[in-house]
């Protein structure tokens, strides 16, 4: 049985949806992070398919993909950062709470 | 003719007002009084040299086959407005600046010398010092100007420097008020004199006034026939520009700040607001006289309101109770005499010299300096004496104060043209002039000067002769306790000594050939005393006289019943026929309240509120829309994937 | 690039900013203050006199001591300087209000960050005057009006928060304008296939602007700048941005930088499209008309001191914009002359104000009388400003008054004449509100008896002052130093391409 590119984009739909609702359901400040890095994987496993099927003679995709890595590493960084100062000023981390910021 | 001693006549008050106002409150009172007098002394010596080297020198710089010759003797460029107009600042010295040459500086050391009298010991005397310098800077200036521009500057410092003087009792509120008056509605009138000039450079693309009067016609040539709303645009001009004269020489209907500028000190008055500034509406005509000669409409409107003016004035000041404010009407009524008699000056025909009634309204203007100057001073001594300005306060005042009661009767007999009195010379020719024109004119003015006689007289009577009964009961006390000091008493000798000089001016002064010195085309030309004319004139006078005579010689009820019997004509009169109040109805209630205030209320709700509006509208715009800046993230989302799904499902639709 | 004596005007202004910035006590800051201000002046003095020197050698370029460096290569952004006659009476103006300014904020609170606001002010004020690229101009005009929002919002008093922000908005607005405006100009600025460019005077000389575009981009400048030279009706942020600016403020918002509105409209909008500005002259020629009276009537009924002033400018800046409207040779002269004479007493207007207000605490004349008693030497100094202001011969306000009167009287078209006449009228008018003020607040009786304890002048506001009133009095003695310093710039080129005079 050949592995088409299918065999790789169908997980990383699923992968990608979950996180969307995972994103849009909770309310946990985590739980929306875990969502969020959900997505971004799947976008970089679509990257480094596409670039190992259509493209395979330049490397753009994989640079992609490390730089996606880098960059949610980054802000997973920066979200923790923030949500565990919000939980030390509001002792909670739920999203819907986190309204002083708004006016 | 040098050039030094023209400069310095500037120069030397000038510096005087930089002097005394800089460095005036260091000095003492006497320092500076003494030191400006000595600079007013200086400007005598030097104009009276230079007058009388232009009259009598025979030089034929000046003088040509008979001819006086007019000379500019420097003009500089002060500001260049375009190739042709600019502004010049000279010294011409012609008949009738020459004249001013002699009169301004007269007055003004008499004023000078007798405010160290009178002003003595009033604060601010240094200040007052200052002003009066830069108020004789200003005025000599004024006259020796070469270019109307020079002149119109000049004429907003005299403007200035009696506004100064007005309010120099600055705590009064009358004497601000007054001050504030005089300011304003001379600027009015200034107005118009400004755009007289604007028109006039248009036009003739000219403001110097030697090329423009030697030969108007050439310069007007191409302007006669352009029009405006009817007019010849050369009548509008001069019109405007007279009206700057009416303004300063309180002409009806402008003659209301005159009155009121009486709030200065005296002295001032005499200076300023009898013998040099106000005449210079008349020294305005006078000097741009051959244009109006081209212009008949202009100078009908100059006789015309000359003579309501000569009349209206004469009229109230037969009301008034301050001497003043009498004093005052009679010199809005006497510069009338000297408007009308250059209105009535081109049209002489045949047998009058043609000039006749310019030559007669300069000697008037001389005459007139001179004993205006002489009552004014005369009034400041008695009021000096009793600190009071009504005659009401007055009365029987001969026995203590006989110079100024001599001198003030001189005055007097001399502005009823009495002869041999001054005044009786230059109104003779005036009213000569008069009938030479129309009937009309004649029989007007001499009517007026005929209430000239009386109103003069009235006042004489009332201050020197009425009895006081407030100063027999002091004379009784006085007997009783033996001290003097309550009773008025004359005047030191800093302020009579002015006074006698003015009063043999006013006496003689009538005996100056005058038309050898000031005529209109620097012909000399001899005055002959015409008797039909004369005669006549001297009857009214008497008249009057006898008429002031019966009536307030001695204390009686006639007046006050001859007021009863026409008490609407006297009220009237006496409250100056209400203009004063017409023009605060129009200022307050209409310019400020109709126009003023609508116009501040407009711009801060209208136009302000427009602009306040369109920060009001961003402001409720955003305050609508800002609820769907909800802060949750994941309505965020939401809103993101609706737009995603949608834009995707257009595109597929626009593909498909 | 230092070679450029013009360079030196950002330069120094720099320098200071860098010397606040390390000051420690409020001695150092006035120091510096003072010194740099000096320096300013210093400098334009000095260039006036080699600018005049270079003029009587027989240059007769448009603009001297142009320079020229890129900074923005794409799009041929330069920092283009020159300056001609105009330009250097300006940067004299903007150096002696500076100085005084300095004295009128001896004792301001937080200095440091005042002064350091206030000299970024002036160092945008410098940059717009010696600019020749209209991107440039355009940035430094910018720097100038920022640093206002902060002046008056932090040191300013009364309703200061509102009239900071309507003043920057509705600047700003007239930026947006003024930025459209110039981008436009920017298109068009060569004939079709040569370089674009920002530089004034090569569009001036390729004059290639289409008419079309003209008639769109006049109004856009000329309203733009015309915002700042409070041209009715964008003229109300005047009024209460100068009630509540602190003194210095005032002075060099009132003095220097409302001028900056009238050299704009004559630099950028007559200067680059004189056909439109002779088409479209009627319009603004009415409005700033309206200007002229409007202000003046406003100003008769204000009882706030700064209220009075700030119409009395709206009044005379006006004239300032109508003078430029003529496009005549004497009436533009008269107007740079009424910026100079109007930025100098104006200055002292504001200056006295604030110092009266520091001593009273009121501005209302309503509640104030008699200073002449008790302040003599304030007041005389307000009066001869009033003077100034009412156009005495002698001092500033007259020559400039009667050159705009006389240069706009020689149009041949009878309405502009017509609306000359409506304009004069405004000498009587401001008689009227000057006097007001000097009747009420000066002469009189004391009204308040506390006003009896108050002090006089100290000796830096005396300088500051007698400072204005020596130059005020030397445009009204010479002033044809100045018309022949100013008329020179009037080069043939613009004028010609109108066949005008």
């Amino acid at each position: 049985m050949d592995i088409t590119m299918i065999w790789y984009l169908i997980p990383a739909l699923v992968m990608f949806c979950c996180g969307i609702y995972g994103f849009l359901t909770r309310r946990n400040m985590i739980a929306m992070l875990i969502s969020l890095e959900l997505m971004l994987n799947a976008v970089d496993i679509n990257f480094v398919v596409f670039n190992r099927y259509l493209f395979p003679g330049s490397s753009e995709g994989w640079i992609f993909t490390l730089f996606g890595i880098a960059i949610a590493a980054a802000e997973t960084a920066l979200a923790i950062a923030i949500i565990i100062n919000f939980y030390r000023v509001c002792k909670e981390i739920d999203v819907e709470d986190a309204t002083e910021l708004k006016h | 003719m040098e050039i030094t001693i023209p400069v310095l006549i500037l120069a030397i008050p000038f510096f005087m007002f930089l002097l005394l106002g800089l460095t005036g409150m260091k000095m003492s009172p006497r320092l500076a009084g003494t030191l400006g007098t000595i600079g007013m002394g200086t400007v005598l010596v030097l104009s009276y040299y230079t007058a009388f080297t232009y009259w009598f020198s025979g030089n034929p710089l000046f003088q040509a086959d008979g001819f006086r010759l007019p000379v500019e003797i420097f003009n500089m460029t002060w500001l260049q407005f375009t190739p042709a107009l600019a502004i010049k600042i000279g010294f011409l010295l012609d008949p009738i600046s020459a004249l001013m040459l002699v009169v301004i500086p007269t007055i003004s050391f008499m004023v000078h010398l007798y405010s160290m009298g009178y002003m003595h010991g009033e604060k601010g005397f240094q200040r007052y010092y200052a002003f009066l310098s830069l108020f004789s800077f200003s005025m000599l200036g004024l006259v020796v100007a070469t270019n109307i521009f020079q002149m119109y500057i000049f004429w907003e410092l005299v403007g200035a420097s009696s506004f100064l003087l007005i309010g120099f009792y600055y705590t009064l509120p009358s004497a601000v008020a007054a001050a504030k008056k005089a300011f304003i509605v001379t600027r009015f009138a200034d107005l118009g004199f400004l755009i007289g000039i604007l028109v006039l450079s248009f036009y003739t693309q000219e403001l110097d006034f030697l090329p423009m009067t030697l030969n108007p016609q050439e310069v007007f040539a191409d302007f006669g026939g352009t029009t405006f709303l009817g007019c010849s645009v050369l009548t509008w001009a001069l019109v405007l520009i007279f009206s700057g004269g009416m303004g300063k020489s309180a002409m009806l209907p402008l003659h209301i700040w005159l009155p009121d500028a009486m709030e200065g000190p005296t002295p001032v008055s005499a200076l300023i607001h009898a013998a040099t500034m106000v005449v210079a509406g008349v020294y305005l005509v006078a000097r741009l006289f051959p244009l109006y000669m081209l212009e008949d409409a202009a100078l009908t409107f100059i006789t015309v309101v000359g003579a309501l003016t000569a009349l209206y004035a004469a009229v109230v000041a037969c009301t008034q109770i301050d001497i003043k404010r009498i004093l005052a009407f009679s010199t809005i009524s006497q510069i009338a005499f000297m408007m009308v008699s250059l209105g009535v000056a081109s049209r002489g025909g045949e047998a009058i010299h043609e000039g006749l009634g310019y030559m007669a309204s300069m000697f008037h203007l001389f005459t007139h300096a001179m004993f205006k100057a002489l009552l004014f001073l005369g009034a400041g001594s008695l009021i000096h004496a009793v600190h009071s300005n009504n005659y009401t306060a007055m009365g029987g005042l001969r026995k203590y104060m006989p110079v100024t009661h001599i001198t003030f009767l001189i005055g007097c007999l001399a502005i009823a043209g009495i002869p041999p009195f001054a005044g009786f010379f230059s109104k003779d020719e005036i009213l000569v002039a008069c009938y030479a024109n129309s009937p009309l004119w004649g029989v007007w003015m001499s009517a007026v000067a005929g209430m000239t006689a009386f109103y003069m007289f009235r006042m004489y009577f009332l201050i020197f002769w009425w009895d006081n009964p407030d100063y027999a009961a002091r004379v009784k006390e006085q007997e009783a306790h033996g001290h003097h000091a309550s009773m008025p008493h004359e005047s030191p000798i800093t302020m009579t000594l002015p006074l006698v000089f003015l009063a043999i001016v006013a006496f003689c002064g009538g005996w100056i050939p005058f038309g050898h010195l000031v005529t209109f085309d620097g012909h000399e030309y001899n005055i002959h005393i015409d008797w039909s004319v004369a005669g006549p004139s001297i009857a009214i006078a008497a008249a009057g006289i006898a008429l002031a005579y019966i009536l307030y010689f001695k204390k009686n009820d006639r007046p006050a019943r001859m007021a009863d019997s026409c008490r609407w004509l006297w009220t009237a009169a006496h409250h100056r026929f209400y203009w004063d109040e017409l023009y605060l109805f129009v200022t307050r209630r209409i310019i400020f309240d109709r126009i003023c205030k609508p116009i501040a209320w407009f711009d801060r709700h209208i136009i302000d509120g427009t602009m306040d509006g369109f920060a009001y509208v961003t402001n409720c715009a955003s305050q609508a829309i800002k609820g769907l800046q909800s802060g949750k993230v994941q309505m965020y989302v939401w809103w993101y994937l609706i737009g995603a799904v949608l834009l995707g499902a257009i595109t597929a639709l626009c593909i498909l | 690039m230092f070679s450029n004596i013009l360079i030196y005007f950002v330069v120094i202004p720099i320098v200071m900013l860098l010397g606040l910035f390390l000051c420690r006590d409020i001695k150092q800051i006035r120091a510096v203050a003072v010194t740099g201000s000096v320096m300013l002046t210093a400098l334009s003095v000095w260039l006036l006199i080699d600018y005049l020197g270079l003029r009587a050698a027989g240059a007769d370029a448009p603009m001297l001591y142009t320079d020229s460096w890129s900074w923005f290569a794409p799009l041929n952004i330069h920092l283009a300087v020159g300056v001609d006659g105009i330009s250097i009476a300006m940067l004299i103006l903007t150096g002696f209000i500076l100085i005084t300014g300095s004295f009128a904020s001896w004792q301001i609170a937080q200095p440091k960050e005042f002064f350091l606001w206030l000299i970024l002010l002036s160092t945008g004020v410098y940059g717009f005057f010696i600019s020749t690229d209209l991107f440039t101009m355009f940035m430094f005009y910018e720097v100038a009006l920022i640093p206002m929002y902060l002046l008056i919002g932090v040191w300013g008093s009364g309703n200061k928060n509102y009239s900071a922000m309507k003043l920057t908005l509705m600047l700003m607005g007239g930026s947006a304008f003024l930025m459209l405006g110039l981008i436009g100009i920017y298109y068009h600025s060569a004939p079709a296939g040569q370089p674009l460019t920002w530089n004034i005077l090569e569009i001036a000389s390729n004059n290639a602007i289409p008419e079309g575009w003209q008639r769109f981009l006049f109004p856009m400048t000329f309203v733009g700048f015309g915002v700042l030279g409070a041209m009715f009706p964008f003229h109300t942020w005047s009024p209460d941005g100068h009630a509540s600016a602190p003194t210095a403020v005032s002075m060099l918002h009132a003095g220097v930088l409302m001028k900056l509105g009238g050299y704009g409209c004559f630099r950028v909008a007559i200067y680059l499209m004189p056909q439109a500005a002779h088409e479209l002259a009627w319009i603004f020629i009415i409005l700033t008309g309206i200007s002229v009276v409007y202000g003046a009537f406003s100003a008769c009924v204000q009882n706030d001191l700064k209220y009075i002033n700030a119409y009395s400018s709206v009044s005379h800046c006006g004239l300032v914009l109508f003078a430029i409207l003529m496009l005549n040779t004497t009436a533009m002269t008269g107007a740079i002359m009424q910026m100079l004479s109007h930025g100098l007493m104006t200055a002292l207007f504001f200056a006295l104000i604030g110092m009266i207000y520091g001593r009273t605490h009121t501005r209302d004349i309503r509640e104030m009388g008699g200073m002449m008693q008790i302040l003599p030497y304030l007041s005389v100094c307000y009066v001869i400003a009033g003077m100034a202001s009412l156009g005495l011969p002698g001092l500033s306000g007259f020559v400039a008054e009667m050159t705009i009167f006389v240069g706009s009287f020689e149009h041949t078209d009878l309405f502009h004449r017509v609306f000359v006449i409506v304009a004069c009228s405004s000498i009587v008018t401001t008689a009227v509100y000057i006097l007001r003020v000097v009747g009420k607040l000066l002469y009189g009786p004391v009204y308040d008896q506390h006003h009896l304890s108050l002090t006089d002048a100290t000796w830096w506001e005396r300088l500051s002052t007698s400072t204005l009133i020596v130059c005020v009095a030397c445009i009204g003695f010479f002033p044809n130093f100045f018309a022949d310093l100013i008329k020179f710039t009037f080069s043939p080129q613009i004028f010609a391409v109108l066949g005008l005079n």
